[in-house]
Parts: structure tokens; sequence; C-alpha cells
């Protein structure tokens, strides 16, 4: 039996969150076949097959699978199952969006970020914003499982030597088309894989005083991050937000300036190796689950923060 | 057009959930219990899109135990037209909730169902995608915008990198991320007419669907809990435990 990952890609380069995907995939089993699915996509599924840990690079290339639509990516992956015991994708909003619709085709459960792998097939996933862990077993055909990246180390980009073969495309679904995306450039660390992250609550008031922990954040080499508060309201895009119902991410130092430490918003960040938490508030909890805490005003302590950098 | 609402009671999103020692499940007993915000925002999208005209009709429907009226009430009182109950004491998963609704799709014919994009409690985020995949249609997940377009549905959705924008043949399945829009206020005299306005009770054997699931829970437990820390005095010894205790900078 193999092991099937989706790899989530932008139509030139692997995402990371594929990379630790593949190291879930690898506590499953040996066989793992990796599904690069796109359009002109063959250097990708080329340079996919040195991923350590990966036997088959499966390449299925057509014009409608240029924008990973799930109506299309579906169809692709269930005619590709058999011989599969799992069907993996990262729990980021693509692999959200497509392995749910590749379940139901397939009359299974799908099991969503999973954080840990008991055996074959038993998982532990959190569930109430991460305020409960539930382990559960699965005795369907095929476990259908999407992973969260947090909870697994990444697969080195090199070192392996996949077998690549291609992939029968399936028809055009035809029932829905992409129109165009505003995607956030930055020359920062993405936060998913950013090794600190320093993120703004509503306590920094305005799109303006956010801009402040850019400086920092620079200096830090960090990428930026956000409450649901402070994207509501518009200091910065919504793909900043961090909690449940955001990104997850844990990196190795995460400074929390200006947020309260609301369950959902913890949600998002709690297995961060260091946490430091910058509030006037002495009472707020997120000094409850930050290691390091400074009861202070972040427009005082930014500056001094920044100059502190700057004598390291 | 008809617009059908699938919306979930769950344990209200200030609650703070603990975990029976048992490890048989969440405390429930004496909870505050709401409808899921995703699916509040849900009905305020599908009576919005009634307001401008192109919808005549919002059915919102619930799976679950007899108590779930009060939801649905609630959906009603914000301008919902009509209520299903499916009546179960099961606790349903994804795969199950989606056949079911299919059922009604087939029964009620909308060419719009939303739902929310994820439960606060089993956070799935499962449904939806599961229902389009079930009925062949086309899925505009994690919505933060939803603009017609004769015949078809323009939908924005907030993804990892940012925004897509997408257009989907109807009939279509959206479902809502939490900045479509912000859910009204339900006003008392609403409350008053919602308790007027049809709510129909059907079993899932009505509707013959099997509900077993191959995934069972075997335990449900607290995570470790993060050993609280220190409150330092300055930024000098913040900097100082960074670099030389956490050696993270
Ligand atoms: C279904 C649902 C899902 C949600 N999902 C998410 C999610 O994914 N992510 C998320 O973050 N939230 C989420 N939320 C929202 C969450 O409940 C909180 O409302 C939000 O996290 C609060 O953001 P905040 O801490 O920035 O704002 P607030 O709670 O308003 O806190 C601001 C903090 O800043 C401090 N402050 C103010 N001024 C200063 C100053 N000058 N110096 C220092 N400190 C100062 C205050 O003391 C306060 O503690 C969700 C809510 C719901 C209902
Ligand atoms: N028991 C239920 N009854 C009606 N709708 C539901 C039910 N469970 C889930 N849904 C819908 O599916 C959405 C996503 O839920 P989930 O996939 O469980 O995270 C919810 O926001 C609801 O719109």
């Amino acid at each position: 039996m193999s092991i099937l990952v989706i790899a989530e890609h932008d139509q030139q380069t692997i995402k990371p969150s594929t990379l630790h995907t593949l190291t879930a995939a690898n506590l499953l089993g040996d066989d793992v076949k990796l599904l690069v699915a796109g359009s002109d996509c063959q250097a990708i599924a080329t340079s996919a097959t040195k991923i350590s840990g990966v036997t088959t690079v499966l390449h299925a290339d057509a014009d409608h699978y240029a924008h990973q639509l799930a109506e299309e990516l579906a169809p692709l992956v269930t005619s590709i199952t058999d011989g599969v015991s799992h069907i993996l994708a990262p729990a980021t909003t693509f692999g959200k969006n497509l392995l749910p619709r590749v379940a139901a085709l397939l009359d299974v459960a799908a099991i969503s970020d999973v954080i840990k792998i008991e055996s074959s097939d038993t998982f532990v996933r959190p569930i109430y914003a991460g305020n409960a862990l539930a382990t559960v077993q699965s005795s369907d055909p095929v476990k259908v499982i999407t992973v969260r990246t947090t909870a697994f180390e990444a697969a080195a980009i090199d070192g392996g030597s996949a077998t690549q073969e291609s992939v029968t495309t399936s028809a055009p679904a035809g029932i829905s088309t992409f129109l165009g995306h505003e995607l956030t450039l930055s020359e920062r660390p993405e936060l998913t894989t950013a090794r600190i992250i320093i993120s703004g609550g509503r306590g920094l008031a305005n799109a303006d005083n956010f801009k402040r922990l850019e400086e920092v954040a620079d200096k830090l080499g960090a990428a930026i991050g956000a409450s649901r508060a402070a994207v509501d309201a518009g200091y910065v895009p919504n793909d900043y937000q961090v909690g449940q119902t955001g990104k997850i991410v844990a990196p190795d130092l995460y400074i929390a300036i200006g947020i309260s430490g609301a369950i959902q918003h913890l949600a998002g960040m709690k297995d961060s190796k260091v946490i430091v938490a910058i509030n006037k508030d002495e009472e707020a909890p997120i000094f409850e689950i930050a290691d390091y805490g400074l009861v202070m005003d972040l427009f005082d302590f930014l500056p001094e923060f920044s100059t502190a950098l700057d004598n390291l | 057009m008809k617009i059908l609402v699938p919306i979930k009671r769950v344990i209200d999103a200030n609650v703070r959930v603990h975990v029976k020692s048992d490890g048989s499940g969440v405390e429930t007993a004496n909870i505050k219990m709401a409808m899921n915000p995703f699916c509040e925002i849900a009905v305020e999208e599908a009576i919005r899109i009634k307001e401008a005209g192109h919808a005549s009709e919002i059915i919102v429907i619930t799976i679950g135990t007899s108590q779930c009226q009060d939801i649905l009430r609630s959906g009603l009182a914000m301008g919902a037209d009509r209520a299903i109950l499916i009546e179960t004491e099961a606790e349903l998963q994804p795969l199950a909730i989606a056949k079911l609704l299919k059922a009604i799709v087939e029964r009620q014919s909308p060419q719009l169902v939303i739902l929310g994009k994820q439960a606060i409690d089993d956070d799935n985020n499962q449904t939806g995608q599961m229902l389009s995949a079930l009925l062949g249609w086309a899925q505009g997940t994690f919505a933060s915008k939803v603009v017609f377009n004769d015949g078809n549905v323009e939908v924005t959705r907030e993804i990892d990198g940012g925004l897509e924008t997408v257009s989907l043949q109807l009939p279509a399945i959206v479902t809502t991320d939490l900045r479509l829009n912000e859910p009204r206020y339900i006003k008392l005299p609403n409350i008053m007419k919602a308790k007027k306005k049809p709510l129909d009770i059907l079993c899932p054997d009505d509707l013959g669907i099997d509900v077993n699931s191959r995934l069972k829970v075997l335990s449900i437990e607290q995570p470790a809990k993060r050993a609280a820390g220190i409150k330092l005095a300055d930024v000098q010894e913040l900097m100082d435990k960074l670099k030389n205790e956490a050696k993270v900078i």
C-alpha cells in the first residue's frame, strides 16, 4: 500500500507545507507518492524527485489544474487511489479546500489538522480551538488526512531520488473559474515557516502604528503576524491573522504586542517555543502562557527594543 | 431562487471549554450554547442576498437534538423564512451531515447553500466541501465577498497568501469566513414573529440516509498546559533572557 501526498505549490516551487506533510507521510509507510498537479509544472515535478522520502512523483499536467481548483483536482486525486491507504495534504487553505471534497467522493471521513500519528489508523487532532485533543480511529479503507504543518518537521529538499510518472489527467469539471488573486507580497519570511514572529493586536490602534513593528521585525529577521482584531480593523491584510481560524504557527520566538490573548488567538500560537508578551494590562490572559511578560506601554517598548536590538 | 443555510449549535465562543476527566468529551452541562459564529455570518449573508433581490426564500436547517430549535428560531428572527430540524441524538460527523443535507437539497432545490467554513467545536472545516462533492457543485470556500453576476456567483476567498476570486456556476456552495459580514442584532419584535414561522421536524430515517461513521473517537483529552512564565522588569532584562536563557536571538 502507498501513501499519496498532494503537493501544494504555486506553479514555481513546492511550498514548505508539502515538506512537513511528507514527514507525516513517512511515518505511515515507505512508499510515498507525491502528486504534482498543475499546468506546465514539469520543472517542479522534476525538482520534487529530489525531496527525501518520496518514492514516486506523479505528475499531472493540464490547463485546468493551473489554479488548483478543488473541483478540478478532486476527480484527479480520486482517479489514482488504487493501492493507496492514506491521502495527505497540508492543513493549509489549499488542503482544507481540497481534501474534504476528495474524502466525500471516496465516501470516507476526512480527518482534519492531524498533529500526531499514533498508528496507521489512529490520529490525534485538536478540537475546540486546541482546548482539547481528540484521538480518533478510522476503519475507512482510505484515510484522508490534513496535516498540521507545525507538528511535523520539514522533509529535506534534497537527498531523494524518486522516479517520475505522468498521470492520465481527469476531464475538466468546468463548473468554476479562477478570476484573479491579490497576494500579499513581502520580503519578510513567511509566517508559517518563520523562526521568529512579531505579532500585533488592537493595542497598536491604527495601521500607521502597526508599521512600527516592521522596523523591529527587520532587525530580527522576523515575520509579522496579527490578531483578528487588528486584521478586522484593517491594520493589515487577512493573511496575517494567527489563530483558530487563521494561521497556526510555532516559531522559536513569538512576540505578542498589544494582544490580549483570547483563546482563539492562543489556538494559533501557543505551541511556539518561547512566547513574549508586551501588554500594559497586567491581567491580560496572554501573560498566562507567556514565558516572558513585560507590563509596559507598547509605544515605550518598541523604540527601546529597537535600540536594544541595535546594540545586540 | 432559494438559499439553504445549514447552521450548527455549539458551545458559545466566549465560554472556556473544560475537558471531562474520564476522557469522554467536554463539559456541556449548564453551558451556554449558541449558533456557530460562522453560521451566523452565513445566515446574515443569505438575508443580504435576499434583500438585494437575488433570492426569494431562505431556509435554515440544523441537524441535532430537539434543543437545536433555539438556533433555528434565532435564524428565523434574523430573517430566514422557514426552518428544518433533522432531529437526532447522535453526534454526527461531517460526511453524514453532508449526506443529510444533500437529501434536503434534492427535496428543496436551492440554488445556493451557504455554510460556515468551520464549526468551532470540532474545528473540522469539511461539511461545505463534502456537500459540494456529493452534489457535484462548485465550491467557494472561506468567502470574504460574494457577488451575484447573471447565473454565476463571484466569491472572494481568504487564502493563505492573500485573497483569490473565483466565479462559480449556480447552483453552488459558499462557506463563510469571518470578514464576510457582521451579523445583525436580533430585534425583539422579530423574535415574536419568528415564533410563527414554519419549523419542520424530520428524522434521518425519513430521508433514508445511513449516518453511521467509520471514524471513532477514542478519547478526548486536555492538552499539556504551558507552564506559566515570569514577568520581567524592563527591556534590558528581556534582552538578557532572550539572549542568554532562551537563546533565541
Ligand atoms: C469564531 C471566532 C474565531 C476567531 N478567530 C480568531 C483568530 O483566528 N485569531 C485571533 O487573533 N482572534 C480570533 N478571534 C477573535 C478573538 O476572540 C479576539 O477578539 C481577538 O483575538 C482580540 O484581538 P486583540 O488581542 O488584538 O484585541 P483586544 O482583545 O482588544 O486586546 C488588545 C490588547 O492590547 C492591550 N493594549 C492596548 N493598548 C496598549 C498599549 N498602548 N500598550 C500595550 N498594550 C496595549 C490591551 O491591554 C489589550 O490586552 C475569533 C473570534 C471568534 C468568535
Ligand atoms: N449538525 C449540523 N447541522 C447543520 N449544519 C451543520 C452541522 N454541522 C456542520 N454544519 C455546517 O457545516 C459548517 C462547517 O462545519 P464543520 O465542517 O463541522 O466544521 C457549519 O458552519 C455549518 O454551516
